[in-house]
């Protein structure tokens, strides 16, 4: 336990946390989005087309973040756009979108003169190494999300539940839609640093998923990935410490072990629930 | 009676295909008109110009834009995702986007009002339910309710009896004769049987569209349409004889 204090103590350990609840604040809003609408493969297209990104930055020598950040929602805006206007299969689109991100990052690295250390961290991310201008990013990205979702909750809500009856409603469909994916596409690209290129996807569908087992509320849903996704990054996160293993890697592991667990809580309440019915009758 | 839409000379469809061509209809208040027609025949391409969300290729809508009256739809329930959690009183309430700047909020009266249709419609209970846990008649209680909660001047139903028991059916239908006396509707069937002892006019849509102004027509008329539709209906269905056509 006293070691446990003594973590607190460390700068780096603090920054960690930090990133970890900022992380879990976003992504539990944009998650939750994503889950309900089934986005999670745009969104996996997203993040790796991003890494395009990273590799250009990294061939110039500017920051990777703001590379990817650019490439994240010019293929986000990109695949909304195809999607509407031609007859293109969107999945086929995302599919090459996600190829060809990843496909560019490796050959701009390789044409990088010298080692490149930090791009490791970039697949798989680092939170034991974020710096203040990562917590400040995150925190950014924080505030404007819950600013959009408080202001917008149910016209986000209305649209992405039936967008041609909102159409019909003369609801800014377009507009939602244009704002929502390009929110997506940062939200990935700035918990890239977090959990990296590989696992940020899980960031914004396991958390949601467990919550959505307990609750068919979008707000509550929002409220119960956050938590979700805090309680399982702090796990995670003693975890890594204890076991000297990679933290992105053990903040998964520790969400799908939650997932695990709340899928069994479901399936003994649902049986208890069943047994009531058939001794009531 | 005043009139709320005219479509003239229309040609309608999707890249280059045309679905729909030289329709006019004409739709006034207090009308009921059934739209009946095959499969493909272009009844859903109607909707979606009427409902303003599919730009006609050529002739004209009037009014047009923002000037259209405001329509209430119910949309095919195959075509929800029952899975979404969003509540029955959202949905509901989700039916006054067209009377809500994007910023605006929902007040009390929005949600009485929701409140109110809820217990007309006898599902008030069902209010904080997840939409997906409704029957196939209930959750058309909710689409109803969502779509006339804007007191729309035009009610549009997309085959509102399929998925649902012939009781709802008898009662969807007293349900929109009283709808009827404030605002004109259309609804789109494959069930001739049932649509046409419930209408007041009917339009064929077949490609073209032929307008019938009473709720009475005759085999030959349908084929010469070429509108092959199932006349069969089951159970204790409200019928009417058709006339021999001279």
């Amino acid at each position: 336990m006293n070691d446990l204090f003594e973590l607190f103590q460390y700068n780096f350990f603090l920054n960690a946390v930090g990133a970890a609840i900022l992380a879990s604040i976003s992504c539990g809003i944009i998650g939750s989005y994503i889950v309900a609408r089934r986005i999670v493969f745009i969104s996996g297209g997203i993040t790796h087309a991003s890494f395009g990104g990273i590799g250009l930055a990294w061939y110039l020598g500017l920051n990777p973040v703001f590379g990817a950040a650019v490439f994240g929602v010019l293929s986000a805006l990109g695949i909304e756009w195809i999607s509407k206007k031609t007859d293109v299969r969107q999945d086929s689109v995302i599919g090459i979108l996600w190829a060809f991100g990843m496909a560019l990052g490796i050959i701009f690295i390789y044409m990088t003169p010298g080692y490149a250390p930090n791009l490791m961290s970039f697949l798989f991310g680092n939170i034991l190494t974020v710096g203040a201008l990562d917590l400040y990013l995150l925190l950014g990205l924080c505030l404007f999300t819950i600013a959009v979702f408080s202001f917008l909750l149910r016209p986000i809500l209305f649209v992405a539940f039936d967008e041609e009856f909102a159409r019909t409603q003369k609801a800014p469909v377009q507009f939602l839609n244009y704002l929502l994916i390009a929110l997506v596409a940062l939200a990935i690209v700035l918990n890239i640093r977090v959990v990296g290129i590989i696992l940020v996807i899980s960031f914004l569908t396991i958390p949601q998923t467990i919550a959505n087992m307990f609750t068919n509320d979008f707000k509550k849903m929002i409220f119960g990935s956050i938590a979700f996704g805090i309680l399982g990054s702090f796990i995670g996160l003693l975890v890594s410490y204890r076991i000297n293993a990679p933290s992105g890697a053990t903040i998964i592991f520790a969400f799908v072990i939650l997932f695990v667990l709340a899928k069994l809580v479901q399936l003994v309440r649902l049986s208890v629930k069943r047994k009531s019915v058939v001794s009531n009758n | 009676m005043r009139k709320i839409l005219e479509l003239k000379s229309l040609t309608a469809g999707y890249e280059e295909k045309v679905v729909l061509k030289g329709v006019n209809l004409m739709v006034k208040e207090n009308d009921f008109l059934g739209i009946i027609g095959p499969n493909g025949g272009g009844k859903t391409t109607l909707l979606k110009v009427i409902l303003g969300i599919l730009k006609p290729m050529e002739g004209e809508i009037s009014p047009d834009g923002s000037e259209r009256c405001n329509i209430g739809y119910l949309p095919q329930i195959n075509q929800i995702d029952k899975k979404f959690p969003i509540s029955v009183k959202e949905v509901v309430l989700s039916g006054l986007m067209s009377h809500k700047k994007i910023f605006g909020r929902y007040n009390s009266d929005n949600k009485q009002r929701a409140e109110e249709l809820m217990t007309q419609m006898g599902i008030i209970h069902l209010k904080n339910k997840n939409i997906g846990e409704l029957s196939g008649g209930q959750m058309q209680r909710v689409f109803l309710c969502r779509a006339i909660i804007s007191d729309p001047q035009l009610l549009i139903l997309d085959e509102p009896d399929t998925y649902v028991d012939s009781n709802f059916e008898g009662e969807l239908y007293e349900i929109l004769h009283q709808l009827n006396s404030h605002m004109a509707i259309i609804v789109v069937s494959h069930d001739v049987g049932t649509i046409c002892s419930h209408v007041k006019s009917i339009a064929c849509v077949n490609k073209t569209l032929c307008y019938h102004d009473s709720n009475v027509i005759s085999q030959e008329q349908l084929k010469a349409y070429n509108c092959p539709i199932d006349l069969i209906t089951h159970g204790e269905v409200p019928h009417r004889v058709l006339k021999q056509h001279k």
